[in-house]
């Protein structure tokens, strides 16, 4: 008994992932610089990938997992979620994913408050997402809008600790939502960026000046100018949700003058400008199947933008339907495909790039030995809707193939009579 | 084409119109009689597109009557479906369209729209017509009057291979109103697109909204119990006010006749039988719930909407014979959504029932074959044994079957209207894309030719017009 005991602790200490899996025979696509193998080998030790290629010897004490006939990519990574921040939309105490608090708002930090027993992590990850960009979102209140969202946090959704990174970007609202912020104007937001700018590097030249009440007042409160010291910097990414053309050449050109890194979301009418956001060198997070002019600002919305914007050299990375739906993501790559996107450069926007956006490429986002174990096997193409994962690997470990949602369905299945109809493929 | 309009609460207006077989002009009553109410003083003034003899040869067709066809023929003649086939002989006077490679399905029904009735660009208020939430009962409008033929979301739809829609009203009401079938033709008015003869349908709406928005107002409903209790005072009302009109035409027509009344009138035309109840209700106890209230009442509920816990009683509603509205993926936006599976619109079929994929979104209208290929997968993926001959049905026949509709569209049968989409691969895959589509025999979209892209005037010399 006792042994047992000591065997089960020893068990629930070591790292799950303390193990050794080849997982053999598929056709591995690693979005790395070995590009496609028909037959392929991903070995995975203790959590990292130690070995990818054709001619790679299984270790003998692998766990061999068979992909003959499967199709073998690195775990996915959605962008522009709120996965681990949110569980039920319309239950306000189960949506951590802003604040009205008063006095902070570039502060605001996503990496704080993750939730990894959510229930929504099993279903984005049957959807063969294994990493996620978890943003902040506004929570205005009429008598106080802030400018700044917060700040954006790199996760895992194995259930584990959810925190990769934190600080993977500032996020801005552009365009008619951030006009809105400012008072009403594109301008008042253009105005009070530059200024705030200023602001945080006179601070971050006079922080002791500061401390001893010598320096003039500040509009933003300390925590905030702190935040935003890594952005006025250029290390930390400013991630503007932006859509109309003029709107999106207004922060190419605040971007220029305040020497920002850029990361566009949404823009909509991205295409229209394609050239300039390639030559500015500024990636962008999208929704390709977003193609109703829902708005003034996303009149020019159309299916072909991620096409177009990746043929013009844009990096691009697409986003799924938002949290509850991001399982939808790798269907919204498909869906670009359809309209003009090479098949391979969609993949991409959903992993490789996205990881690459985000400073992160040097752990996950494609198979490469030294990188985290984040693999997944498909039964299909991964961006076609009648595929499905069969099996999926997070920092080396076997994710369970459940969510609520199946057991919901087991729970119910077996009050159906079998169907006549119709023939399982 | 147009059959007789239904009636509404008087057998005379219908044999006046039955003998035309045309919607009765508004006209004024004769001054010795007394009103007659119009049964359709909005009528559709629809033409077909002008109808070629069109033979489509060598696709894969599912023709939405459990046949996949292999190197299939379709032949269009007259608005009809003429024949459909392996591998038929082409008569003299067709166009050969050469569909090697490509498939073949009837056009795309969604059985739940608000396109129009809160159109593109759908962040102005100004365009928000579909919720009249000023009382919880107002079975009185008919959201046909709020639809605005210019929403550039019809276009989307079209170049999508979507055919028809039924425009519902929001469901922030008991009662929200009546719905209305269009076809998805450009027009420049509502009438224009009014699918002829279709039957109207009554929104009506379960659980959380009706509560949210009239309990945050300090009014009934605030509870469940105060949705059903709205429910049982209206049909009350309405069962009293279809005695008085009864009563007062078997009379002859002696005496003072009842005043119109708008909200009553749908809600008696409801127990009549005349217009479908199309509701949105999601949990099963719900469900359940309304299906007591229509046996009370003495009226059938058509189709629930949305009904994401319809697989916990799926057998019910297959003897109850109702169809169910849903989708794969939408779920937890909301307590009642919380458990929404991808699998629900499969158990319903796989039950026997009439399942059916819908949109509720401008966005998934445009892919509402990609909404069930993501339901047929996740019915694969727990075993459920369905084919695509099968699952085509969820958002082509079993709609039409929804909106009293399936003796003209949904399938690919001789007879029926030609209403056909050419898809550039199989409509299950993620790549497939509506290549041409077809209404009543009439060419609506063609990708390959851009005069049939971008009919709204809204994007007229917009930045969209020219993408």
């Amino acid at each position: 008994m006792i042994r047992l005991l000591a065997a089960a602790l020893a068990l629930a200490a070591a790292p799950a992932a303390a193990e050794t899996v080849a997982i053999t025979g598929g056709r591995v696509v690693t979005m790395g610089p070995a590009g496609e193998m028909e037959r392929g080998t991903v070995v995975i030790r203790d959590g990292r990938i130690v070995a990818v290629g054709a001619d790679i010897a299984v270790p003998a004490d692998a766990k061999t997992v068979d992909a003959t006939g499967k199709i073998v990519t690195p775990g996915l990574v959605a962008t522009g979620t709120a996965l681990g921040l949110i569980e039920v939309r319309s239950v306000e105490t189960t949506d951590d994913r802003g604040t009205a608090a008063t006095d902070f708002s570039a502060a605001f930090d996503a990496g704080y408050g993750l939730n990894p027993d959510s229930l929504l992590i099993p279903v984005a990850r049957l959807g063969g997402i294994t990493r996620a960009i978890t943003t902040p979102a506004y929570k205005d209140r009429s008598d106080r809008e802030l400018l700044f969202a917060g700040q954006a946090a790199a996760v895992a959704l194995d259930g584990r600790a959810m925190l990769m990174k934190r600080g993977v970007a500032m996020v801005l609202d552009m365009g008619d939502a951030g006009a809105e912020r400012a008072g009403g104007a594109r301008a008042a937001e253009l105005v009070a960026l530059r200024a705030l700018f200023a602001e945080v590097r006179d601070y971050k030249a006079r922080r002791a000046a500061y401390d001893r009440g010598k320096t003039r007042d500040y509009t933003l409160s300390r925590a905030d100018m702190d935040a935003l010291i890594p952005v006025v910097e250029g290390r930390m990414p400013l991630l503007v949700s932006v859509n109309r053309a003029a709107d999106i050449r207004d922060a190419l050109a605040l971007g220029r003058e305040e020497r920002l890194k850029l990361i566009l979301e949404s823009a909509s009418e991205g295409w229209r400008v394609a050239g300039e956001i390639a030559a500015a060198g500024v990636p962008v997070l999208l929704t390709p199947v977003e193609n109703t002019p829902a708005s003034f600002e996303m009149l020019g919305a159309t299916l072909t933008n991620a096409a177009r914007l990746a043929a013009a050299g844009v990096i691009i990375a697409i986003e799924g339907n938002g949290n509850h739906r991001e399982r939808e993501m790798r269907y919204n790559a498909g869906n670009a495909a359809a309209n003009g996107l090479d098949r391979k450069a969609a993949l991409a926007a959903i992993t490789i790039n996205p990881a690459r956006i985000f400073g992160l490429a040097d752990r996950i986002g494609s198979l490469e030995a030294g990188k985290e174990g984040d693999v997944v096997i498909w039964d299909g193409d991964p961006l076609d809707t009648l595929a499905r994962p069969t099996a999926i690997f997070i920092r080396g470990e076997a994710q369970p193939m459940t969510s609520r949602a199946t057991e919901l369905r087991d729970r119910y299945l077996s009050a159906i009579p079998p169907s006549a109809n119709g023939e399982t493929p | 084409m147009r059959r007789a309009a239904f009636v509404l609460l008087t057998a005379t207006a219908l044999a006046g119109c039955a003998a035309s077989g045309r919607p009765q002009p508004a006209s004024a009553p004769a001054a010795d009689a007394a009103p007659v109410f119009d049964r359709d003083p909005y009528p559709s003034t629809y033409h077909a597109p002008a109808v070629e003899r069109v033979a489509l040869v060598g696709a894969t067709v599912l023709t939405a009557t459990g046949e996949e066809i292999a190197n299939g023929t379709v032949l269009m003649e007259g608005g009809k479906i003429a024949a459909v086939g392996a591998s038929l002989a082409v008569p003299d006077g067709y166009r050969t369209i050469d569909a090697r490679g490509k498939w073949v399905t009837p056009g795309v029904i969604d059985a739940h729209s608000h396109l129009g009735a809160w159109a593109q660009p759908e962040s102005v208020d100004a365009h928000n017509d579909v919720n009249e939430m000023t009382d919880p009962n107002t079975a009185l409008v008919w959201v046909e009057h709020s639809v605005w033929p210019q929403d550039p979301g019809f276009d989307a739809a079209r170049e999508a291979g979507v055919t028809t829609m039924m425009i519902l009203p929001g469901s922030g009401n008991l009662f929200g109103g009546r719905t209305v079938t269009l076809k998805n033709v450009p027009s420049v008015t509502m009438q224009g697109m009014k699918f002829p003869g279709a039957p109207y349908g009554l929104k009506i709406a379960c659980g959380e909204n009706p509560k949210r928005v009239y309990g945050g107002k300090g009014r009934s409903p605030a509870t469940r119990m105060g949705n059903v209790a709205g429910y049982r005072k209206a049909w009350i009302d309405a069962q009293d006010y279809a005695r008085r009109r009864d009563k007062w035409e078997a009379s002859g027509r002696t005496g003072e006749a009842p005043k119109r009344d708008l909200q009553l009138e749908t809600l008696a035309g409801v127990l009549k039988g005349e217009i479908l109840v199309q509701n949105h209700c999601y949990r099963a106890d719900e469900m359940a719930n309304m299906i007591d209230v229509s046996r009370e009442f003495g009226f059938k509920i058509r189709t629930f909407h949305h009904a994401n816990e319809a697989y916990k009683i799926a057998p019910l509603l297959e003897k109850e014979d109702i169809c169910v509205a849903t989708w794969a993926s939408w779920w937890g936006y909301k307590m009642e959504v919380f458990d929404a599976i991808e699998e629900n619109a499969a158990l319903v079929h796989a039950a026997g029932g009439c399942a059916i994929i819908h949109s509720d979104d401008p966005i998934v209208i445009q892919r509402l074959n990609q909404e069930a290929a993501a339901a047929l997968s996740a019915a694969w993926r727990a075993g459920i044994r369905i084919n695509k001959a099968d699952a085509i049905r969820w958002f082509t026949a079993n709609p039409a079957k929804a909106l009293g509709i399936a003796d003209r569209v949904g399938t690919i049968e001789p007879g029926k209207n030609a209403d056909v989409v050419l898809w550039s691969h199989d409509p299950f895959s993620i790549y497939a894309r509506a290549e041409r589509v077809w209404i009543d025999g009439g060419i609506v979209f063609d990708r390959a030719d851009v005069r049939y892209r971008r009919h709204s005037d809204f994007l007229l010399g917009q930045p969209g017009e020219k993408r």
